[in-house]
């Protein structure tokens, strides 16, 4: 039996997540006595070919330059084919933005069942099942397959962690696909985040805000408390996602990953895609009136309490204790 | 332009204790509040808004119960123009290959340019139905877009990837797009929208009506089934901090200061 990977890379980068599925990959690959596999499609990959050779029984490459960019119609195209081929139990893809392009269409082109956004499977006696969130985290399922003689998973990033490996994998390098029915998408360039005013990512300490901030014209009531901390006031994504701070504020997988010394959340449910870029912050304490939002499986000190209620206090007697000398 | 939107009427549950059913397999629903997912919100406004620029007509579609009407509703006040509710008793415990499915079905029958839907709902997550919708269809799709612009026959989209990068990718009408929550900044709906929105007609299906019967949908056409759900136990829950507003911040500023912060 086989078990494929889809490596990802992005401007020269191999993505973290490949390193998480192929962790995964060999353990699964252990249990069902199955070679463990990863593909990569690119442009001058030989280097990336290498370190994937460490992870894996062999590495499938094709080096073209139509594969420069990520495009999930050329991929889906090649992915099909190989899959149908080699017949793997189980192919793995991030949970990315890649991934959520590509595996959805793939999985239906194939006929063939997907779980999307897996924190944990396992094949039962041939079987797929996962473990996955529903309700913003505050809710897990497991799920079963139906079955099949393949599936597709993938994988949310951040959740496995990636083990070292040191093989030396087989690699083959297959031929670019001939022709491919005309390609309806085309990449044109990408567009990188504006440098900001402030960087959250070097604050030690950073006050940040959610949707339970309820309206902009509380901002200041928290930014006041960030100040008064000698902190900086950071957020979650419907903040910016309304306008109420700029893009440079956000925390999360599609906003900065931050690593402060104190990080105190104010109104924040923590959904998964928030929690992935504050988890390992040194102190995290939160405040949040629902008792059981999922940002108190992560904090290390939680209030269940309006923050209307604390914040202007806690402002008030930091800004006394300042005042005293000590 | 005529454009489809797929909507879907979820219960809000960032603020509310959940309670797993007697099945286990589902949270009790009765006392939720329902309305539109966030993700479809922002695309009804796109929907919109490509309308009142270009002219055509905004359909809305949803398979649902009838209580999804009122999401319906909100949609036609805001200014969609025709509503579409498919509803069966047969289509429950149906996974999200079978909702996708019985959308290609329905939209089939509709002559249109574009689709769009939610990069994910906020109930489920599988950011599923969009991609799997289009290749039914035999449609280009992108996902998780945050601007799109026309050019002839093509649709300019910036799409979101990790970090705040983005990368723009052009393709060709018809085509599928997944929108991604602040492409816009979705309007509210009056009173008298609503009112008026009150005498528009949804239109409902079957699924007989879309050629299916019950061996493709429920758990006998499903890819994927629920065995349980759970109400996660951690290992590194908070220390909660009790007492009064101000014992509760006196306690924060002594946890801070002992970590030698202030
Ligand atoms: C592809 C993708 C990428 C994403 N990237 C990011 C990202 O980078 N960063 C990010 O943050 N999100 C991201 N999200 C969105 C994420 O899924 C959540 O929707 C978001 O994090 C929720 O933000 P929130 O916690 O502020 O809001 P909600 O989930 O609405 O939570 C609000 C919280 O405030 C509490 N609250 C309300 N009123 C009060 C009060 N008076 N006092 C105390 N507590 C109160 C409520 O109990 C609730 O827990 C992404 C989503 C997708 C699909
Ligand atoms: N029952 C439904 N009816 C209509 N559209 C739906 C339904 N479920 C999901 N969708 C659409 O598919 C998108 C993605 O949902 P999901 O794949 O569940 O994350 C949503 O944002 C909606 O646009």
């Amino acid at each position: 039996m086989e078990i494929l990977v889809l490596a990802e890379h992005r401007r020269g980068e191999i993505r973290e997540v490949t390193f998480e599925m192929l962790t995964k990959g060999r353990e699964l690959a252990k249990k069902t006595n199955s070679r463990l596999s990863t593909i990569i499609l690119g442009k001058n990959i030989k280097d990336k070919v290498e370190i994937l050779a460490r992870f894996a029984d062999r590495v499938l490459m094709i080096d073209d330059d139509r594969f420069e960019f990520f495009n999930s119609d050329l991929y889906q195209h090649v992915l099909s084919n190989v899959i149908r081929e080699m017949k793997p139990i189980l192919t793995l893809i991030g949970h990315t933005s890649y991934g959520i392009d590509l595996a959805p269409s793939l999985a239906v082109s194939l006929n063939t069942p997907l779980i999307t956004d897996c924190l944990d499977l396992d094949i039962q006696d041939g079987q797929l099942t996962a473990v996955r969130q529903m309700y913003g985290g505050k809710i897990y399922a497991r799920f079963s397959a139906k079955k099949s003689e393949s599936y597709i998973a993938t994988i949310r990033q951040g959740v496995i962690t990636p083990s070292e490996e040191a093989l030396k994998g087989e690699i083959i390098e297959l031929p670019p696909p001939s022709i491919i029915e005309p390609i309806k998408k085309k990449f044109i360039e990408y567009v990188l985040p504006e440098i900001g005013e402030v960087d959250i990512t070097s604050a030690d300490i950073l006050v940040a805000i959610g949707r339970g901030i309820k309206d902009q014209s509380n901002i200041p009531l928290a930014e006041e408390l960030a100040k008064t901390l000698g902190g900086v006031l950071a957020c979650s994504r419907p903040i910016v996602d309304k306008g109420w701070l700029p893009p440079d504020r956000q925390v999360g997988s599609s906003g900065k990953t931050v690593k402060p010394k104190l990080y105190l959340a104010l109104g924040i449910s923590g959904a998964f895609q928030h929690i992935v870029g504050m988890k390992n912050s040194q102190l995290i304490i939160a405040v949040n009136k629902d008792p059981n939002a999922p940002i108190f499986n992560i904090a290390h000190y939680g209030v269940v309490e309006d923050l209307f209620k604390i914040l202007p206090i806690l402002t008030e007697k930091i800004k006394e204790l300042k005042k005293k000398p000590s | 332009m005529e454009i489809i939107v797929c909507v879907k009427h979820v219960p809000e549950t960032a603020e509310v204790e959940l309670k797993i059913d007697k099945t286990g397999k589902d949270i009790e629903k009765g006392g939720l509040v329902f309305d539109i997912n966030e993700w479809d919100d922002y695309a009804v406004e796109e929907a919109i808004r490509m309308k009142e620029k270009l002219g055509g007509n905004v359909t809305v579609i949803t398979v649902g119960s009838e209580d999804a009407d009122s999401t319906l509703r909100k949609c036609l006040a805001k200014g969609a123009d025709k509503a579409i509710r498919i509803t069966d008793k047969r289509i429950n415990s149906s996974d999200p290959f079978i909702i996708a499915r019985i959308l290609s079905r329905a939209i089939k029958e509709i002559s249109f340019d574009l689709i769009l839907t939610g990069a994910q709902s906020s109930d489920d997550g599988y950011s599923f139905i969009g991609p799997a919708l289009a290749e039914l269809l035999g449609i280009p799709h992108v996902t998780l877009a945050k601007k799109i612009e026309f050019k002839d026959r093509s649709a300019i989209v910036n799409r979101e990837l990790e970090g705040g990068v983005e990368e723009v990718v052009e393709v060709e009408l018809p085509a599928l797009i997944t929108i991604q929550t602040g492409i816009n900044e979705p309007r509210y709906v009056s009173i008298m929208g609503i009112r008026k929105a009150m005498k528009k007609e949804i239109k409902t299906l079957s699924i007989d009506d879309l050629g299916l019967n019950e061996l493709d949908v429920g758990i006998q056409g499903s890819w994927i089934q629920i065995s349980e759900i759970y109400i996660p136990s951690v290992e590194r829950k908070a220390e909660f901090i009790k007492g009064t507003p101000e014992e509760a911040a006196s306690k924060i500023i002594e946890i801070i200061k002992s970590r030698g912060m202030m």
